[in-house]
């Protein structure tokens, strides 16, 4: 009786600590949460200012009277819009090609077996160690050659030949799927190239999704690419753009930041459209380090 | 066509014999063709580049007048810079300062999010989302946080009493505020993290504490080693990534103040774009390589004496 007592009352209180730091837990988390919201915050209010509400200290967070007008001011400065296309376009076809080259190749490295296929995936895995900071000036030199200097094509072509990284994460997807699939299309009479496109793919959606955002991310973020590529101010993307307007009005910091998030919101809204694949992904890659 | 000469060619290899049926032999034809356009890339930007980058090696050339053989002269010019030194430094320090903490960071927040709490979900997109963010966005919204007078920062640490620091005006503060900043976009090993940690068998934290062993021993002898594959990952990746920090110091510093955040593919890149030299460019871009590649190599060299590997005795 006694004890039945004794063991309630500790369960009680233990019931207390629990929930006592889950509290706590839940007041770091959020305390973290506010710091690594603090740039996007800044971006946003400040946008919205007055350029004389921009220097008020203490930091206005929310500005009394937003002015919106700053958006329209960044498209009137600068070509805004044509640097939005430029961005899509190279974004578009880079993306198209990571996902085709990535699912053929993975497809040829996961569901074939063939004598070199293991040597093959092993040098995938090398480039994906090897800093790329070494070609760079060689493959510059080899699209100077080839006059590719001045157009959008460095920025995309890469992607159709496949990059390591993406060709990895496809490759563990289709990794998990059961080889009776193919074996059954085969005894039907299906050609390889049938069985990718009519068994394989069509259940490889999250991957493919994965890698899609992956390389949207990759070629709408890029910088050093167009950097040296494009000279011609109508050709820049949006990043170019942003370092121009910057290097031109940054002492107009609410302009600067409107600017800013002009090129920042359509990862935003990808970001929280496909939330779910972004982690996914992340969650393949993770199986590299096992 | 195609079809033709890659089976020719395979017969070449692999001439046609009992053991190897008419379906071995269309795979690996397949196989060949459909890892075609990664075979290709790797000759065509990896291989290709990398040894016409060792011609370049001992050339002088500007891109416009036709590159002059020098012999060793890049060497010796590499020998002599004491910008090479600098900015070997500045990305040493950030790196080898700068990555521990991205780890600690990571990790710490992905053990946070392993907390089967509510809201999980909110709380990782949130610690996420700085690191989608352009890398020119960001680095520009940091130019204005970063300000002495009117950033955010200053404004938040004079509330716990800390007097303005001058941050990217300061050659001491330069290096430690992009070591800040990188600490912002550690959603990616958090994430790796996170799953490395959602991977650790439930069993072994039961048996453990039925063997009577606290939270924090848990940690050390069950968690720890379970998730070193993990952090050997995160490390090699981010020490690699480390080293070739480019687009922040480009734009928010341009090396300054005083060649502080001059980082060795900032000196590569103005060697090769601004003062078109892009002999010397690549000989320095060899020289990076060969040191990310030396630290890999240790890395992978001491990780059998600490990343434990299930099934491996």
């Amino acid at each position: 009786m006694s004890i039945a007592t004794q063991s309630s009352r500790t369960r009680q209180s233990r019931k207390m600590r629990t929930q006592l730091g889950y509290l706590l837990l839940h007041a770091v988390m959020i305390l973290i949460g506010l710091a690594f919201l603090i740039p996007l915050a800044w971006v946003a209010s400040t946008s919205l200012k007055t350029s004389g509400e921009v220097f008020i200290m203490p930091v206005e967070w929310i500005p009394k009277h937003p002015r919106w007008s700053n958006y329209a001011e960044v498209f009137s400065r600068l070509p805004f819009a044509q640097f939005i296309l430029n961005s899509l376009y190279v974004t578009v076809m880079g993306t198209i090609g990571s996902v085709l080259s990535a699912t053929t190749v993975a497809f040829g490295l996961s569901r074939l077996r063939w004598p070199g296929r293991d040597f093959l995936f092993t040098i995938l895995l090398a480039t994906l160690m090897l800093p790329g900071v070494v070609t760079l000036i060689p493959v510059f030199i080899i699209f100077k050659n080839i006059n590719w200097i001045g157009t959008f094509l460095p920025l995309w072509v890469p992607a159709w030949f496949g990059f390591a990284f993406y060709i990895f994460l496809m490759r563990q997807f289709m990794l998990t799927l059961p080889l009776e699939l193919d074996e059954a299309a085969r005894m039907d009479g299906a050609s390889n190239f049938r069985i990718l496109w009519q068994v394989i793919v069509p259940l490889c959606g999250p991957a493919m999704a994965t890698v899609t955002i992956f390389s949207f991310l990759y070629h709408y973020n890029d910088f050093l690419g167009p950097l040296i590529y494009i000279s011609k101010n109508e050709m820049f993307t949006l990043p170019l753009g942003l370092l121009w307007f910057q290097g031109r009005f940054g002492n107009f910091w609410h302009l600067v930041m409107a600017a800013s998030m002009v090129t920042i919101t359509p990862v935003l809204l990808l970001f929280f459209a496909a939330q779910r694949y972004f982690v996914q992904g992340n969650q393949f890659t993770g199986l590299a380090g096992r | 066509m195609a079809t033709t000469t890659t089976s020719s060619a395979m017969r070449a290899v692999a001439p046609p014999r009992r053991g190897m049926s008419a379906a071995r032999r269309r795979d690996l034809r397949d196989g060949l063709l459909l890892t075609s356009p990664f075979i290709i890339g790797v000759l065509f930007l990896w291989v290709g580049p990398m040894i016409y980058s060792l011609f370049l090696l001992m050339q002088d050339w500007d891109l416009i007048t036709p590159p002059k053989f020098i012999g060793l002269g890049n060497f010796v010019r590499l020998w002599n810079d004491p910008l090479v030194a600098k900015s070997l430094g500045n990305t040493a320090y950030y790196t080898f300062i700068g990555v521990p903490l991205q780890l600690i960071v990571a990790f710490g927040l992905a053990l946070l999010l392993n907390q089967n709490v509510r809201g999980l979900s909110i709380y990782r997109t949130v610690y996420y989302l700085p690191y989608i963010t352009p890398a020119v966005a960001f680095a520009v919204v940091w130019i204005q946080i970063l300000n002495p007078e009117f950033g955010v920062l200053n404004n938040l640490l004079a509330i716990v009493g800390i007097h303005p620091i001058k941050w990217l005006f300061d050659p001491t503060w330069a290096k430690p505020a992009f070591i800040l900043m990188s600490l912002w976009l550690v959603g990616f090993q958090m994430i790796i993290f996170l799953a490395g940690l959602q991977g650790v068998p439930k069993e072994l934290h039961e048996a453990a504490a039925i063997d009577g062993a606290n939270t924090w021993r848990r940690f050390w002898n069950v968690t720890m080693p379970i998730m070193s594959p993990v952090i050997f990952f995160n490390l090699v990746i981010g020490i690699i990534g480390s080293f070739q920090i480019f687009t922040g110091s480009f734009i928010i510093t341009k090396g300054g103040p005083q060649d502080s955040t001059l980082f060795m593919v900032l000196y590569i890149y103005r060697n090769a774009f601004e003062y078109f030299k892009m002999g010397y460019a690549v000989t320095l871009s060899w020289l990076l390589f060969l040191i990310i590649m030396i630290f890999t190599a240790i890395q992978f060299f001491f990780a059998n004496r600490w990343v434990y590997y299930e099934g491996k005795v």
